[in-house]
């Protein structure tokens, strides 16, 4: 019982940070699933939903702003899908990899230049700062709901591509890209969509993320976005349910870490985790058998 | 018509040109110039020439082998360290390692040997660690080649990636202080004098990549990197020179850690970021995936746009504009759309996968009236052109609503849009490819 109260405070953090690392591995997820892309810019579509809800919080109410987030990734990430990827679609795919990694550079710089490189302080959610005591323990309201909201959107989201015409067409691109544009589904839209539901979700999980840490500077996105990476090629990249699943694992094994004193390897454990998943089973948890073809 | 040089012109031209390289980066670095100018014209030759070294060794890597590595600034990051720690002075040991009781390492290469051999030992003193460094990394980068080589291409890149950022993690270990002094800056430690000397060393390294890709060995890599199942068959033992170009890559990349460490005097983990590999990566595209010479003159193309030509964006002023929007920061906002652009419309990079020879160097330079004369009439023609496609367009649009009010019309009036084709009871099944 002693064991269990000291490292409560630790689990359960580790279960708030995965629910969030949840949420943007989505984005990768069904991005790598659908294009064959590591989206590098995705951690900083999150970065930037933090950064303009900061600047947002001054004028607006707070549930309008949420709103406006949301948007704004959206439309930040279609708009990089638009210009960046699209155009190269048919190019090898190292030139649309150094084109993501481009625009990941392109936005950690723009954010620096808006920010002027100082850390911003994120704006305080009262609702989401309240303290509550679970058993020995206390912590903040934004602990307990992150695993529950994540859950119910992945739900939704399941639900959306198992029972939906457009989620039945994501399934069939994402399986096979020629033969699905062959038999009429619009590719462009079902990518755009794609963007959309990931963009949305990191910025919901962006909401979630900062309200923990009080700080947000350019460079924030970088490590969750690399993260929840691993977390999706950890879970198999392309299953939804895997990415939430390596999410949660990543987030409670860091926190867990840090309750260990070796806070300076928390990140490097990811990495480790990584790389022991790809040697044992590349193709992750729940990812389906991948043949080359000559 | 094309002009082709003799050999010996082109070895009396290269031996020039490099002759005049040293003499005017001597003159300049000895202050027979003044000005603030050629203070920074010393500043981008010296960190030029650093990533050139890395960037023609990411391009090894990347444009060669295929290998989409991304672990370039851990692997500089562990060179510049092994370097600086074999060289702090005895003397300065308390200071830089004052946190940590003066460290373990109460010696420096450079003074052992100075004692021993006078002048001569100085300089073998910065060299020996400096190879030493590479010789590390290189060890190191054959451990992780191991596991990571058995990868396949972006998930090669996250896991080069991830040791990078492992790496840094483990120099900033405060278990590990005594070494590596922590998360606080090694610095103290000897450096070069000359800017000579970066630019020889890394000339010299990258002239042994250049001559390493057209050996026989290079002509594996480029088959491994066009079709790996094909090099294979052919008998090129996939993981040998995988790890070869991984090993060699990486031995260059700690060299050019251990020059940075002596061009900035100081050195700490923090800015070996994900960010810096980006940027290496990012000179390797602008002067063309596949180009030694492209990545060398991306190179000093971004360091000297980066830290000369496009300063003037961050204080405020720059070509005579001066505005509001331009603080700091403003510069790599600039740049980053420039590579954006690069990148974008402009793939193959500065120099494609070809390299700089002077035949062609001429023939470009001879050719340049011409294309200058000739532009006028190629904006005009381009100019047509989309005019042309503009109307075609427009004709085609009033074509389909023509048809369609057509079809419209038909069908109100009864008369069938086509003629039902003749029923046929014989179904035809295709075979399955392969039965």
């Amino acid at each position: 019982m002693n064991l269990f109260n000291t490292w409560l405070p630790y689990i359960l953090a580790g279960i708030a940070v995965g629910g969030q690392y949840a949420l943007i591995a989505i984005g990768y997820t069904m991005v790598y699933g659908i294009l064959r892309l590591i989206n590098f810019a995705h951690g900083d579509i999150f970065m930037w939903s933090g950064l303009i809800m900061v600047y947002l919080i001054t004028v607006l109410p707070l549930w309008l702003s949420v709103i406006v987030v949301v948007v704004f990734a959206i439309l930040l990430g279609t708009t990089i899908e638009r210009v960046a990827y699209r155009p190269l679609r048919s190019a090898p795919r190292m030139s649309i990899m150094i084109s993501a990694i481009g625009v990941s550079y392109l936005l950690q710089n723009f954010a620096l230049y808006i920010t002027g490189g100082l850390t911003k302080t994120y704006p305080a959610i009262r609702f989401l700062q309240k303290t509550v005591a679970i058993g020995s323990a206390t912590t903040k309201m934004v602990t307990i709901i992150t695993p529950f909201l994540t859950i119910l959107l992945v739900f939704l989201l399941v639900m959306l591509i198992k029972h939906t015409k457009i989620g039945m067409a994501m399934r069939a691109v994402s399986r096979d890209f020629e033969t699905s544009s062959l038999m009429g589904i619009d590719i462009n839209r079902v990518i755009t969509v794609t963007f959309v539901i990931g963009c949305a979700l990191a910025a919901i999980g962006s909401v979630l993320y900062f309200s923990n840490y009080t700080g947000i500077n350019p460079m924030s996105g970088a490590m969750p976005g690399l993260k929840a990476f691993v977390a999706a090629v950890f879970g198999g990249i392309g299953s939804v349910p895997g990415a939430v699943l390596g999410a949660f694992v990543i987030g409670i094994a860091e926190n867990i870490i840090k309750g260990t004193g070796w806070t300076t390897f928390s990140d490097a454990f990811t990495f480790v985790l990584l790389i022991i998943i790809l040697m044992i089973k590349p193709t992750g948890l729940f990812g389906e058998k991948d043949i080359d073809k000559v | 018509m094309e002009i082709k040089l003799k050999n010996k012109t082109k070895a009396a031209l290269s031996t020039i040109a490099i002759a005049l390289f040293l003499i005017l980066i001597y003159a300049a670095d000895n202050g027979m110039f003044s000005g603030s100018s050629w203070r920074m014209f010393i500043t981008v030759i010296e960190k030029g020439a650093i990533f050139a070294l890395v960037a023609a060794s990411m391009n090894l890597l990347n444009g060669f082998t295929g290998l989409f590595s991304l672990g370039q600034a851990g692997f500089m990051l562990m060179g510049a360290y092994s370097y600086a720690i074999f060289t702090i002075p005895a003397a300065s040991h308390d200071t830089v390692y004052q946190y940590f009781d003066g460290g373990i390492i109460k010696w420096s290469i450079v003074e052992i040997l100075e004692n021993k051999m006078g002048i001569a030992g100085h300089y073998l003193g910065i060299f020996l660690p400096m190879i030493f460094a590479g010789l590390l990394v290189a060890g190191v980068a054959y451990l992780i080649a191991i596991p990571v080589l058995r990868l396949k291409s972006d998930y090669l890149a996250i896991a080069t990636l991830g040791f990078a950022e492992i790496l840094r993690a483990f120099f900033q270990w405060n278990t590990l202080g005594p070494v590596t002094n922590g998360s606080n800056v090694l610095r103290k430690y000897t450096t070069y004098e000359s800017a000579i000397f970066p630019v020889i060393i890394a000339g010299i390294c990258i002239a042994i990549i250049f001559l390493l890709i057209n050996s026989t060995y290079g002509r594996a890599f480029k088959a491994i990197r066009d079709d790996e199942i094909a090099a294979e068959a052919m008998g090129i033992n996939l993981f040998k020179h995988k790890s070869m170009s991984f090993v060699i890559s990486s031995f260059f990349a700690g060299i050019s850690g251990a020059l940075l460490a002596m061009f900035q005097t100081t050195i700490s983990a923090t800015p070996f970021t994900t960010q810096m590999t980006y940027e290496i990566l990012l000179i390797v595209v602008i002067g063309g995936i596949g180009s030694i010479s492209g990545s060398v003159i991306g190179a000093f193309l971004f360091t000297a746009s980066a830290e000369w030509w496009l300063r003037g964006l961050d204080s405020g002023r720059w070509l005579g504009i001066s505005s509001g929007i331009m603080r700091p920061g403003f510069r790599k906002v600039v740049f980053a759309i420039l590579i954006m652009m690069i990148v974008l419309f402009y793939a193959r990079g500065i120099m494609g996968d070809k390299e700089f020879s002077w035949d062609r160097f001429v023939n470009w330079w001879r050719s340049r009236p011409g294309a200058i004369k000739a532009w006028p009439d190629k904006l005009k023609a381009n100019s047509e052109a989309r005019k042309k496609a503009r109307t075609a367009k427009a004709v085609a649009k009033a074509k389909a609503k023509e048809d369609k009010a057509d079809s419209e019309k038909k069908k109100s009036s009864g008369i069938p849009l086509f003629t039902p084709l003749p029923m046929s009871d014989e179904v035809i099944i295709f075979d399955k490819e392969g039965n």
